[in-house]
């Protein structure tokens, strides 16, 4: 790993994976989230996202408020199945 | 060379800009949210050939051979697997159908075969084997991942040329007797126009307001939005579920393990019509009513954790075949997958290119069966074999 600096943790993305995609054209960030699959892990992008959205407003020039989160999914911590299924078997 | 418009950037009309590029000419893609954002990144990532009837198989046997080159072609990795499809049967009656099946996918060369369940035991190694008598396997069958498909066939495309706008939505069709003139769109606020000589609506669920620009009637070829969702689980060792393994009699219930991250994605045949083209809100009751389908297909499953969930549309035609071909001179619609536009991407693309500039083609696809104007003539084809 020496030198590599992460940005998720959950699909080890790093910052250069990152401003090479954003170099090559994709800017948009549920786009970035889909191809690199930061967010898309148990942590839900709450590591991820910022860092992610810092280094797009650093390389395109916008403001940080100006570029929109990703649509966040449900559920917002992950949940065993047994808790949602319950123990009755029908 | 001509000037064609693609209207949707999902992979339908992703792949036909890039097939037309390559026929050479000159092309402008348009989608009115992001790439993919429709529903081809919402999809579940299975590819299959074990349809139950003639036109489906071929054209499905077609896109896996053009699967099959895909990444060679575009010189991407696009997380192409061939892990199979894996349908597991709970009656006798339904083992008889399996068999008449893979009977009709034999004649048109789909290696479909049917298993006994110590067979099917070693190729899904979390399965439950006791409610299944057998099962109808096909190791050809497939899944690509969607986001990486769609980028490859972008990038390719953008390099032979095509003009692909994103955030672009187009507002309008300037139709002069039989043929589009020209198509208006806007972007950032501001309303351009561009002249055509023909145009693809290739919008899917959004097909039918693209058809009224175009002076049809909406409910020319009647495609109406259908919510579907999928769960899916934190990774697990891979090999536990690689095929998409689904006992139709559970309304469609199916468990596949995704290529990328080894999460298991739960799927079923739970639908409602979308109460309008916004309407992705995931539900509590789909949550419940797939995960409990899925423990009793993989009782392991019970232990893992749920890390999304996530909902998009089937954009559903009344016989669940799309409606592919040509509604004007120079009209043509590729929409109405039901579910299977990802799959077909590849055969559809092409013989769409070809037909938009060529005015025939060497795919293997029966126009007839897929003819936009079906509807309107009251000629209902089978429903095409529909899962989750």
């Amino acid at each position: 790993m020496g030198g590599k600096k992460i940005v998720c943790r959950c699909n080890d993305v790093t910052v250069e994976d990152v401003e090479r995609l954003i170099d090559s054209g994709v800017t948009d960030i549920e786009e970035i989230k889909r191809l690199l699959r930061v967010g898309m892990g148990p942590c839900q992008g709450r590591t991820c996202i910022p860092i992610v959205i810092s280094i797009l407003a650093r390389k395109t020039g916008k403001r940080p408020e100006e570029i929109p989160l990703p649509k966040a999914r449900v559920p917002i911590r992950p949940v065993r199945v047994e808790v949602i299924v319950g123990g009755a078997d029908e | 060379m001509s000037r064609i418009a693609v209207i949707g950037g999902g992979i339908i009309g992703v792949a036909t800009a890039y097939e037309l590029a390559k026929l050479g000419e000159e092309v402008v893609l348009f989608e009115k949210n992001y790439f993919g954002s429709g529903s081809t990144f919402r999809c579940a990532t299975g590819i299959r050939a074990q349809f139950t009837d003639e036109a489906n198989i071929k054209l499905m046997k077609h896109s896996v051979e053009r699967w099959e080159k895909l990444e060679e072609e575009l010189g991407a990795d696009i997380g192409f697997n061939q892990t199979g499809y894996l349908f597991l049967a709970t009656s006798e009656e339904e083992v008889e159908a399996f068999k008449a099946n893979i009977k009709l996918q034999n004649r048109f060369g789909v290696p479909t075969r049917l298993i006994d369940m110590d067979e099917a035991k070693e190729i899904v190694p979390i399965l439950n084997t006791e409610p299944f008598l057998a099962g109808a396997w096909n190791p050809k069958d497939a899944k690509a991942n969607p986001f990486k498909t769609l980028f490859a066939y972008l990038r390719r495309a953008r390099e032979l040329g095509v003009d692909a706008r994103e955030h672009t939505e187009v507002v309008g069709l300037e139709r002069e007797g039989e043929a589009i003139t020209a198509v208006k769109f806007r972007s950032n606020g501001k309303v351009e126009s561009v002249k055509v000589d023909a145009v693809l609506n290739a919008s899917n669920a959004w097909a039918p307001l693209i058809n009224e620009m175009a002076g049809l009637k909406r409910d020319l070829v009647p495609i109406k939005a259908y919510k579907h969702q999928l769960v899916k689980t934190e990774p697990l060792e891979r090999g536990q579920a690689e095929p998409l393994v689904c006992p139709p009699a559970w309304e469609d219930a199916y468990i596949i393990q995704d290529g990328e991250d080894g999460g298991i994605i739960c799927g079923a045949g739970i639908e409602h019509e979308a109460k309008s083209l916004e309407d992705v809100e995931p539900t509590y009751d789909f949550l419940r009513g797939v995960l409990r389908y899925a423990v009793r297909i993989a009782p392991p499953l019970r232990y893992a954790h749920v890390v999304r969930q996530w909902a998009g549309f089937y954009a559903k035609t009344p016989d669940s075949n799309p409606a592919i071909g040509k509604l004007l001179d120079n009209f043509y619609i590729a929409a109405g997958f039901s579910g299977h536009g990802f799959m077909m991407a590849p055969a559809v693309a092409q013989a769409m290119a070809e037909l938009i500039s060529k005015g025939r083609s060497k795919v293997p696809l029966d126009w007839e069966w897929y003819d936009p104007y079906r509807f309107e003539r009251g000629e209902l084809r089978s429903s095409a074999f529909q899962i989750g």
